[in-house]
């Protein structure tokens, strides 16, 4: 009956939750394997440090992660954590990566502002000083916040995988203005946009993005082959970090909660059928 | 159920007390020695998941609050900063969110418990109105709950709710103004939600104060839905025989709360509520979370704004006047096999309005199916199947439960509790393992 009842329950709740959530359009997302996939998945250092690299050389021209401090890159979790330095703030690389950005401050004699070399408790400074003037170095559009733009989108990481290498060629009758590009992974409808038959519209959308990545523009220091897929991936894996940095912690913290209510069950269960055994009900 | 206090004061400080202020001859009678049926089922054990929920949902809750800052510049990066920075914010913010569509899961269940097993009939008509209040607060308290991270979904989702207010004639106007605080969602609504969102826990609170009052005069009902008439023979004491029957079911509700809370921590929510709100950009299908996605059904059903809006209310009123609707004698479904019926279709119709307000109602049922077509009208759409189930939902309350009670003929009715307690072949040699389990 319980058994029954919690099943049924669960699933009219999958049954309400899902088309809710289910991805709009028909747009199948590319395939990927995450290593931080399932209750027991974990982030894949490397790819996450690569990734890292991918959002500093490339993204964070034009892509802001106000959320995101140095810091977090050396705490528990994080790409660079070591284990000598509890405190992510004395972690020697992170102080480094931090020391390469420049971020903009106040002189505390003259009140003057000055730009000087971040340190780990800094947050990431964002490319531009105003959504006005990122809208205004971009063809109007702002280019969004990537904190946690790997929960922000259905499908996450293999979404940003698939944006990131969706720019296929442009189907031959579809009209486009130069500021434009054409995403078979974004969501759009190109009808209006389109010569040919109604039955032939290309699937996908209109990005004011430029394809930002290339074979060779981001060199690992792991010596990784640094086709597009591969830095695709890598950002995607470092921005699944990113939005949810305390995942892993979660799921084990999570294991252990469940295995102790597991035990916790059974043995209210056997305390249950004591209790009663001498009651007919 | 309630009858002369069997409290015994032992110690001299509890014969002192108890001639002063006799709490703890209070908590005994309420929790400890409170006579209850022996034949209640799981469904039954929801109660104390929901009491345990409510304390959850506002322990959390006043830790987020100490970190969460109610201005619409900063609240979407304070929640943020909960899940990333404070010690174990990941897990007091998930739980909290998470523990809203537990809290929602468990009151559908209980609720779903006294519609089958008639526990809203004489003499628990009051509590059952106290039980509908209670789910109404939770209804409103989630709502502003939703709007406090102030994600898209947040800003929009409370826009289009507020603006329901506006459809009521004469009075909409000025109080949706006062719900905003001025011309337009913006900074005064989210301080006033926030404000109202830690105001009406406390008052859930005490109307669940005297819905556990009101439950224990006429004392607990069963799935036999007869009276019990011999306290000996019928009724156990609450505890330890329910304590641990609860709190094994507790356990249990609580390793499905867990998966969400630690596996999928964002598989009840939208994605778009982790885009910061942004008055000039629309979100392509605004939806409500899952546990209010029947009502909103039921609002877009209708084609006229006010009519809408008083469907959704009527669709909660409904509740509220159901035990002067049931014609019935007989309170327990068990020997009311039509009506039976009625009630798994009609639980079937409120998981369908859910399915239809969490799609566009011009979206496909059966994709692929065109042509079934009623004048100019779509029949194979969202729509008109949320059409349909709001117009069984009004029905199963207005229609089927007043005439049902009427005319159906109902098994019979045992005498007592015991009659198919002593029946049931597991209860034969006393003191062998019952299978309260198989039992329904």
């Amino acid at each position: 009956m319980l058994r029954k009842g919690i099943a049924l329950a669960a699933l009219g709740l999958a049954c309400i939750a899902g088309p809710a959530f289910s991805s709009e359009g028909g747009y199948k997302l590319r395939e990927v394997h995450w290593s931080f996939e399932g209750p027991f998945g974990k982030f894949d250092t490397a790819q996450v440090q690569r990734g890292y690299k991918v959002y500093r050389e490339v993204c964070a021209s034009c892509h802001a992660m106000t959320n995101l401090h140095f810091r977090n890159l050396g705490e528990k979790g994080g790409p660079f954590y070591d284990p000598e330095f509890k405190n992510a703030n004395d972690n020697p690389y992170v102080k480094a990566l931090a020391k390469d950005i420049q971020v903009a401050d106040t002189d505390q004699e003259t009140g003057d502002p000055i730009q000087r070399p971040a340190t780990p408790a800094d947050a990431f400074p964002s490319p531009f000083p105003n959504e006005a003037a990122a809208r205004a170095s971009n063809a109007g559009a702002a280019p969004p916040d990537l904190s946690s733009m790997a929960k922000a989108r259905e499908g996450g990481p293999a979404y940003i995988y698939s944006i990131l290498t969706g720019y296929i060629a442009v189907p031959q009758g579809l009209k486009m203005t130069a500021a434009q590009n054409f995403n078979a992974y974004m969501t759009g409808d190109m009808a209006p946009y389109w010569n040919g038959s109604h039955a032939t519209v290309p699937v996908g959308g209109f990005i004011a993005m430029p394809p930002p990545l290339a074979p060779g523009k981001v060199t690992f220091d792991d010596g990784s082959p640094s086709s597009v897929e591969q830095q695709a991936k890598d950002v995607s894996a470092f921005l699944a970090w990113a939005a949810d940095p305390k995942a892993t912690e979660r799921k084990q913290f999570g294991l252990a909660a469940m295995i102790y209510l597991t035990l916790f069950s059974i043995l209210l269960w056997f305390s249950y059928k004591r209790v009663w055994r001498n009651v007919a009900h | 159920m309630s009858g002369p206090s069997t409290y015994e004061p032992k110690s001299g400080f509890e014969k002192w007390l108890d001639v002063r202020l006799p709490i703890l001859r209070f908590a005994n009678d309420t929790m400890v020695s409170f006579p209850t049926p022996k034949n209640l089922n799981y469904w039954w054990t929801f109660g104390a998941i929901l009491a345990l929920m409510l304390g959850v949902q506002i322990v959390t809750g006043i830790v987020l609050a100490m970190h969460y800052v109610p201005n619409v510049n900063m609240a979407f990066d304070s929640v943020q900063r909960i899940k990333r920075d404070v010690n174990y914010g990941w897990l007091i913010q998930s739980l909290h969110a998470n523990g809203a569509s537990m809290f929602f899961l468990a009151v559908y269940i209980h609720m779903f418990r006294g519609l089958y097993y008639g526990s809203y009939k004489a003499p628990r008509e009051v509590l059952w109105l106290l039980g509908c209040t209670i789910y109404f607060l939770m209804v409103v308290t989630g709502f502003f709950g939703y709007v406090l991270p102030w994600g898209q979904m947040s800003f929009h989702g409370a826009v289009v709710i507020t603006n329901i207010v506006g459809a009521v004639p004469i009075i909409g106007g000025p109080i949706t103004t006062l719900l905003w605080g001025g011309f337009a969602v913006d900074n005064p609504t989210l301080s006033r939600f926030f404000s109202l969102h830690y105001l009406l826990p406390f008052i859930i609170a005490g109307v669940v104060a005297l819905h556990i009052w009101a439950l224990h005069v006429p004392g607990n009902g069963n799935p036999t839905g007869v009276e019990v008439k011999s306290k000996a023979e019928e009724t156990v004491p609450f505890h330890p025989y329910y304590t641990v029957k609860d709190g094994f079911a507790i356990s249990v509700f609580l390793l499905l709360y867990g998966v969400f809370v630690f596996f999928m921590p964002d598989a009840l929510g939208d994605a778009v509520n982790y885009v910061k709100a942004n008055p000039l950009v629309t979100p392509a299908h605004i939806v409500p979370e899952w546990y209010l996605l029947p009502f909103y059904a039921i609002l877009r059903a209708i084609p006229d704004k006010l009519m809408g809006v008083i469907a959704m209310g009527g669709a909660i009123a409904s509740l509220f006047v159901l035990p002067w609707l049931d014609t019935s004698k007989v309170r327990s479904m068990r020997y009311r096999p039509t009506m039976r019926l009625y009630f798994f279709i009609f639980v079937g119709a409120c998981i369908i309005l859910g399915f239809c307000g969490a799609h566009a109602p011009d979206d496909q049922v059966i994709p692929g199916v065109t042509g079934l077509m009623l004048g100019d009208a779509d029949i194979n759409s969202f729509v008109w199947l949320s059409r349909v189930t709001t117009a069984y939902y009004f029905a199963y309350f207005w229609l089927i439960t007043p005439i049902m009670g009427l005319t159906e003929t109902p098994l019979a009715v045992p005498d007592s509790i015991s009659t198919p307690v002593l029946s049931h072949p597991a209860a034969m040699p006393l003191g062998a393992a019952a299978s309260p389990e198989k039992r329904g």
